[in-house]
């Protein structure tokens, strides 16, 4: 028994220590390839890029990771959930090369740790208003939202539906998904009411509005299926070219922050997601809209420029 | 031959004396660096967790009282209120309706394991029990989701969302710690004490209601406080079927939340170090104080065993 | 109502309970099973998974979810051995004593939520082990630990009185008496203990999130050099378990079959946990067999 357990803790400690090891190995050439800064010759690229953050990102960074590193061997990505607050703070504090993240870092972070940290706009999320498929409303107005989710309605037959109760499902008051929401379609911040339901998660919000009868919810244009009500927002249907002409205004960038200026590898990664064969294509694929379409621009404090 | 026995004794004592008594050191250091770690563990987390949840009222000035009693949870606004009553009251509603579920549920299975047909139930329904401890929570979550709700929607009023599925999810899920206390509680029972009560003519319901129930009662608390303490800390499950509304819901049918969905919910989004995440872990730190009283109270009771 | 009839009623009571909750499991598993076990094929357990296409499988996460196992108890069994035997051997019966135990109970019923997080922030970031499958594997230490501890415990306190005195009486040392009497008698109860606690591992979610990631970087299968980046044994890598899967694919999953792949892998998921629970049985079975023929 003794034997098995000297064996046990030696091979623990081997491992650990050696991948301690390989660890400081990889830093090492991080910091060789931040002496030769060559982004045009992508074979000389070495480094690890930590991606931390939002969820409603993730995938998108996961697949172009994937691409990323079959055509630079030597980069090794990890992308990683967590939250927006997460990926924020973790880029912040440098344990995470780039932090993902649903909203601006001013929102979540105090101003001078917002300050540190430099934006890159890789794609444009939609939002549409979405309800259960019974309730007889394929559009409603601005009034009308903020009506409904500040409680003044309570019944779909007050805003030309069927006689049926309304069930808000609604996001955590921490979301990013829920502030885009709040600030774009509704225009103002809205109480959680007693009765409504909260989910983080897009796929639970989804399976809940299409099963709950009277429910209403909002999902990114990419969760959009036949099973939930997708609804005109001012008249305006919430289709991808309706997002880029500016016309329909619940939408807001994805964002990867780093610490500073990035160093070679991240910024070639940057690049690459930046770049027109992955904005035309993965981007589009995954349902996010490219940032180099849109023909709007806005800033922190959400001012629209032509 | 005693004296043979003896002189090598003697003989190897002046050879071994000293292998053996460094493997003695080398046994008790061993097993006193494990339990040393244990300790270091569970004090880091301690200290850990109550840092950043006293620094909601040190650093943020949030005032203890108000987040205790306060009804109102809106974090993000202007001028934020963090009332956590709610998610108290949820936590402990759920909680307790689980055990109330599953303390009869579990008795009975005990019983049925012990007493009715012991070679059926070791075999087959003890297995089937502590299988349901097998089981992850984010499955129990989603069956919750998928079956429970849509069902609790059909019969009750309101959306099927609430404390009542949340505590039947639960329920199920600390079905097996409630079992294994009680049938090992009913197996440890002295034969003398039953077999007394056959002989005065007992049937065998009067004896585990008159004789079995009340001398093992004590354990069978036990079960249920430890059930309690972790359905108190289950998170995924309930989350996925409670609504997490922060508010005291005026029925069982309705959108409430939990300390742990709220934490859930919200951990990820939130920035550490600001107010919004503080009070997140002034909420984790009542949570881990709610787990040391049950833990008290388990102790008082195998203490109340002993006497 | 006399007794008997009360007796019979409440004989039937208890017969239907016990009825009830099989039956509770039986539809658990059926309903689990029926959705997963048709999407299940060689392909799905070994293809990596999409995250826009459908066909993705869940073979790293399989994987992951088996070596972070094996990882935990290499970290588990020799520290939860120790406690135990430290608490049912050493420890005298006093304060210090019966204030571990509350310890080790609080450790038990931890949220795991907070272990998650309190990964994320010492093990993850203070200590620089990054989201890796050593990480993950630590974090759940956390959690196994008080489990094998009491296991361990509960092991040595079934050995009879009566060996452990002849050891003595012979004039074997403490540790020798633990090590090679009674620990071999008490070894059926803690391997089948641990390989059920093995079974919680595998479906743990939430502590796993915060550190051992959400995110499997590209396998090469066929270069099993611990020590390399890319290859499945290096404990320093990021590791997406089964458990974690599921929970994502409920909640952001892109892919169409996104649904059927959730099944399909709860499905996966809760066989490996039966094979488990009936592989911790038959081994118990065995080996309490085998030493007490041998006796």
């Amino acid at each position: 028994m003794k034997k098995f357990l000297t064996i046990a803790m030696a091979l623990t400690l081997t491992v650990s220590l050696a991948a301690c090891g390989n660890k400081d190995k990889d830093s090492s050439s991080t910091s060789d390839s931040q002496g030769s800064s060559t982004t045009t010759q992508s074979a000389d690229l070495s480094g690890s890029i930590l991606a931390v953050g939002s969820t409603a990102l993730q995938p998108l960074v996961e697949q172009v990771s994937k691409d990323f590193m079959d055509k630079n061997s030597g980069v090794s990505i990890q992308v990683q959930g967590g939250g927006s607050g997460t990926g924020l703070t973790q880029a912040s504090e440098g344990q995470a090369q780039i932090g993902n993240s649903d909203v601006f870092a001013e929102e979540k972070l105090d101003a001078d740790k917002a300050a540190t940290l430099v934006d890159h706009q890789v794609a444009v999320v939609a939002m549409a208003a979405v309800t259960n498929k019974e309730v007889g409303v394929d559009g409603l107005t601005k009034q009308q939202l903020v009506d409904i989710f500040t409680g003044k309605v309570t019944n779909w037959n007050e805003v030309g539906g069927k006689d049926q109760k309304i069930q808000i499902v609604n996001r955590p008051s921490s979301s990013g998904t829920r502030s885009t929401f709040e600030k774009f379609a509704l225009g103002t911040k809205t109480e959680d009411l007693a009765g409504s339901i909260q989910e983080d998660a897009s796929g639970t919000v989804k399976k809940l509005v299409s099963e709950t009868p009277g429910a209403i919810g909002y999902l990114a244009l990419s969760y959009l299926d036949d099973s939930v009500q997708a609804l005109k927002y001012d008249g305006v249907e919430a289709t991808v070219d309706n997002v880029t002409n500016g016309s329909y205004p619940v939408w807001a960038y994805e964002h990867m922050y780093t610490k500073g200026e990035p160093d070679a590898a991240t910024k070639a990664f940057l690049d690459y997601i930046a770049s027109e064969e992955v904005q035309n294509g993965d981007v589009v694929e995954l349902g996010y809209i490219p940032a180099s379409k849109m023909e709007v621009k806005r800033d922190a404090a959400g001012n629209v420029t032509k | 031959m005693e004296r043979s026995v003896n002189m090598e004794r003697s003989y190897n004592k002046r050879q071994e004396a000293k292998p053996h008594i460094a493997e003695e050191w080398v046994g008790k250091i061993y097993t006193l660096i494990c339990i040393a770690f244990l300790v270091i563990t569970i004090f880091s987390m301690v200290y850990f967790v109550a840092s950043k949840g006293l620094s909601t009222f040190i650093v943020n000035g949030v005032n203890a009282f108000d987040l205790l009693t306060g009804l109102k949870w809106n974090p993000d606004i202007d001028v934020p209120s963090f009332g956590a009553l709610p998610f108290i009251f949820g936590s402990f509603s759920t909680s307790i309706l689980a055990a109330i579920i599953a303390a009869p549920l579990g008795f009975c299975a005990a019983v049925f394991i012990v007493e009715l047909a012991p070679k059926f139930g070791r075999t087959f329904l003890q297995p089937v029990i502590e299988l349901l401890a097998g089981i992850p929570s984010v499955v129990y979550g989603f069956v919750g989701l998928s079956v429970i709700v849509p069902l609790f929607r059909d019969l009750f009023p309101g959306q099927g969302i609430g404390i009542a599925a949340g505590a039947l999810v639960l329920s199920v899920m600390i079905l097996p710690t409630i079992t294994t206390i009680a049938t090992d509680a009913l197996s440890e029972l002295p034969a003398g004490l039953k077999e007394g009560s056959y002989a005065l003519g007992a049937t065998r319901w009067q004896t585990i209601y008159r004789v079995v129930l009340p001398t093992t009662m004590p354990q069978q608390m036990t079960g249920i406080v430890l059930g309690i303490a972790r359905a108190f800390g289950e998170a995924l499950a309930v989350q996925m079927v409670i609504g997490n509304a922060p508010h005291i819901p005026h029925s069982l049918f309705e959108s409430t939340s939990t300390l742990t969905s709220a934490i859930t919910l919200s951990m990820g989004n939130t920035a550490m170090g600001s107010v919004q995440n503080n009070v997140l872990w002034s909420l984790a730190l009542i949570l881990m104080l709610m787990t040391f009283v049950f833990v008290f109270v388990i102790r008082f009771l195998e203490g109340r065993k002993k006497l | 109502m006399s007794a008997r009839t009360v007796d019979k009623i409440a004989t039937g009571i208890i017969m239907a309970v016990a009825g009830f909750i099989v039956l509770i499991l039986l539809g658990l598993l059926g309903y689990i099973l029926i959705r997963g076990v048709g999407h299940i094929s060689w392909h799905f357990l070994t293809s990596a998974p999409e995250s826009i296409r459908a066909g993705g499988g869940i073979g790293p996460q399989l994987f992951n979810s088996v070596f972070l196992l094996v990882l935990t108890l290499i970290i588990t069994v020799p520290l939860g051995i120790g406690a135990g035997i430290y608490m049912s051997e050493y420890a005298k019966p006093n304060r210090m004593t019966s204030f571990i135990r509350l310890v080790v109970e609080v450790l038990s019923s931890f949220p795991s939520i907070i272990v998650g997080l309190f990964g994320l922030l010492i093990l993850v970031n203070k200590f620089g082990f990054g989201f890796s499958l050593f990480s993950g594997a630590l974090a759940l230490t956390i959690f196994n630990l008080p489990l094998m501890v009491r296991i361990t415990e509960q092991g040595l306190r079934g050995v009879p009185l009566q060996q452990k005195e002849a050891s003595f009486a012979l004039g074997i040392s403490k540790w020798k008496t633990i090590r090679s009497v009674l620990l071999p008698i008490a070894t059926p109860v803690i391997l089948s203990g641990t390989i059920l606690a093995a079974g919680r591992i595998f479906g743990e979610a939430a502590a796993l999130l915060f550190t051992a990631g959400m995110s499997s970087p590209r396998l090469d299968f066929t270069d099993w050099n611990p020590f390399d980046a890319r290859s499945p044994l290096n404990p320093f890598r990021p590791a997406e378990t089964l458990a974690v899967h599921i929970w994502k694919i409920n909640s952001e999953g892109l892919a169409p079959d996104a649904t059927q792949i959730a099944a399909g892998a709860s499905a996966v998921l809760i066989i490996m946990v039966l094979v488990f629970n009936l592989g911790a049985r038959a081994l118990g079975r065995y080996m309490h067999n085998k030493f007490t023929a041998a006796k």
